[in-house]
């Protein structure tokens, strides 16, 4: 029985953490390519999870829905990047702060305005739906292990993009050393909407996938945003095999932690200490490991080679 | 190189900014003296909680300007002094400790050992990462808050009275509070002015500039810096303390990552590096916020944008803004 809770737990853990990785890997390139603080980031999320409420609506389809929103969250984010953000690259971090604060508000209100402040729901696919036996007595959700399996392909596809291409190549390049870049003729500002677009999509792509499971509101981004700052910090800026494995990190600890702290501390407390100090630390563990991994590694488990 | 140094030196510091400087802040603490009497032409009770909270947030954003605008250190954790502050209040208070002094002494120690030990971990990072271990810092503490059920968990914990002084309840009659709020706003300028004006101040802004330089010359960075990021810390407690007792509520709201996040845009919406911009900032995001609030329920539609033009076109913000213009 037990055995069953950790192991349903556990991938609940990887399917979270599948989900800040695909947050966490365009502001992990936004950040460590442009040196570009983009606190903005969580809000493209919500907005691809608005989105695929919208046209799965409109279409009837929820495949449909998220091909139409997926092109639909990377033209937000390019338009984003035309009016705002390009004009911050060469700036102060603390403008970068202003600005992309100021886009949060902006469009958490936004999205209330148009959609309303109550939450929506998405309904999970047809295809989708009902649980499998994965081991004898053992159900879980399809759509979740959907998420995860879109998660993987999409880090592979990432990882191929990335090491296997001349556009990757170049984003590499660029997370090194962007103005010996730009000096040996390669056009960053070109790079950088590509980076940043892609990225937008990415995150995008989790609000859409997330739409299902989770309901779909305004300022669902904000805390999100929290913790893919944490994945790349820990991961280190500008590393995306350290996203990838900073975020499944997070995605287990978390989960794990909330589901069994007050359990472990049941070994050394009495029941009710354990529980009021369980339900205290297990918000706090991915804090205290970033605070931990900053302390004796400044730069992250996987810092990018300058 | 030590000529060029001095010349420089010389060149910042010249006698008329410091006044005219302290010009401007004299007649904003002239308005604020006066408030009391001007609010009885309107709304009173509401125009006076209304500047009781630009002051109080003028002491955060002060605070906060004396790492962030003099020492460079981007904390997006500083709303957690202010929430440390104001608990103090609120969990001595469910104790049935009611008293004024011990409540501001509890309050400031908290302050202090947080920022002490938070800062200590914190600036061993540099830059970005500055930014997001303090973060994380404000992030473990609201979730800590969060999880005290005993103390009202998220939705936080309305306090019986306002601090009592020697058993009596000074704080709730006329203005004694608003007055108490001023002398504070007050005194935190000139203690913040002096220590930014002292060798502490100009070491701390040499490591602003140059933190190798700094070294290279005998300095210790880290040290300057942990010493003002507890100093910072413990005055936004003060803030927190005055805050509890103004709105009689303490919530966990009070030190989210937003609140941290508005506080920076009161520092650069004012002007950065000039504690009476602080003051000036914390005025011109609370009454705007009012504001547009009136004139719409959607108001952050028009505020945000308002927050990206800043951002975009006025460097220096609102200070920045009027010296350009002469």
């Amino acid at each position: 029985m037990y055995t069953t809770l950790i192991l349903v737990q556990t991938l609940n853990g990887l399917q979270f953490g599948i989900i800040l990785f695909l947050i966490a890997a365009g502001l992990t390139l936004v950040f460590g390519v442009m040196d570009f603080i983009n606190l903005a980031h969580g809000v493209q999320y919500m907005i691809g999870a608005y989105f695929v409420y919208t046209f799965t609506s409109l279409t009837g389809s929820f495949t449909l829905g998220l091909l139409i929103a997926l092109p639909a969250a990377l033209a937000f984010g390019l338009l984003l990047e035309v009016l705002v953000f390009r004009h911050l690259y060469n700036r102060d971090h603390l403008d970068q702060v202003l600005a992309t604060f100021g886009i949060i508000l902006f469009l958490n209100q936004g999205v209330k305005v148009i959609w309303g402040a109550s939450p929506l729901f998405v309904p999970v696919p047809d295809l989708l739906q009902g649980s499998i036996e994965i081991l004898p007595g053992f159900f879980y959700p399809i759509y979740r292990l959907a998420i995860i399996a879109a998660g993987l392909g999409v880090a592979a596809l990432l990882y191929v993009l990335v090491n296997y291409t001349r556009a990757g190549m170049l984003v590499r390049a660029g997370a090194t050393n962007a103005a010996m870049v730009s000096a040996l003729g390669v056009d960053i500002r070109r790079l950088f909407m590509i980076v940043f677009g892609f990225g937008a999509m990415l995150a995008g792509f989790a609000g859409a996938m997330v739409a299902p499971i989770l309901s779909v509101e305004p300022g669902m981004g904000d805390n999100l945003l929290i913790l893919a700052f944490v994945v790349i910090v820990i991961g280190g800026i500008g590393s995306i095999r350290g996203a990838f494995l900073a975020a499944i990190l997070i995605g287990l600890v978390d989960t794990l932690g909330r589901g069994f702290s007050t359990d472990i501390l049941r070994l050394f407390l009495d029941p009710s200490a354990a529980s009021q100090a369980g339900r205290a630390i297990a918000p706090m563990l991915i804090y205290i490991l970033m605070a931990l991994v900053l302390f004796f590694r400044p730069s992250g488990l996987f810092p990018v080679k300058r | 190189m030590s000529n060029l140094v001095q010349t420089r030196a010389v060149k910042t510091a010249p006698a008329p900014v410091w006044m005219r400087s302290n010009a401007l802040a004299f007649a904003l603490f002239l308005f604020f003296a006066i408030a009391p009497a001007l609010a009885q032409l309107g709304a009173e009770g509401y125009l006076l909680s209304l500047v009781m909270r630009v002051m109080i947030f003028a002491i955060a954003a002060m605070s906060l300007d004396l790492i962030l605008g003099y020492g460079a250190l981007v904390s997006f954790g500083h709303a957690v002094f202010m929430g440390f502050g104001a608990y103090s209040v609120g969990i001595l208070m469910s104790h049935r400790i009611t008293d004024f002094f011990v409540q501001l002494l509890v309050a400031l120690g908290v302050s202090a050992l947080f920022a002490l030990i938070a800062g200590a971990i914190s600036l061993r990072t540099k830059g970005v990462y500055f930014i997001m271990i303090t973060l994380a810092f404000g992030q473990m503490a609201y979730f800590f808050m969060i999880s005290l059920g005993a103390y009202g968990g998220d939705d936080g914990l309305t306090l019986r009275m306002q601090s009592q002084v020697f058993g009596q309840d000074l704080l709730g009659h006329g203005y004694t509070l608003y007055y108490v709020i001023f002398a504070a706003m007050v005194g935190v300028y000139f203690l913040l002015r002096m220590i930014v004006g002292s060798r502490f101040g100009r070491v701390l802004r040499g490591t602003r500039e140059n933190p190798v330089r700094m070294e290279a010359i005998g300095f210790h960075p880290y040290r300057y810096q942990l010493a003002a990021y507890v100093i910072a810390g413990t005055i936004c407690g003060l803030s927190g303390f005055l805050l509890a007792n103004q709105t009689e509520f303490v919530a966990p709201a009070f030190m989210t990552w937003q609140r941290s996040g508005e506080l920076i845009v009161m520092v650069v919406l004012g002007g950065m590096g000039t504690l009476h911009g602080a003051i000036i900032g914390a005025a011109a995001f609370i009454l705007l916020e009012e504001a547009l609030y009136r004139i719409t329920e959607d108001w952050k539609l028009i505020f945000g944008p308002m927050l990206v033009l800043v951002a975009l076109f006025a460097r220096g913000g609102i200070l920045g803004f009027f010296r350009r213009r002469k």
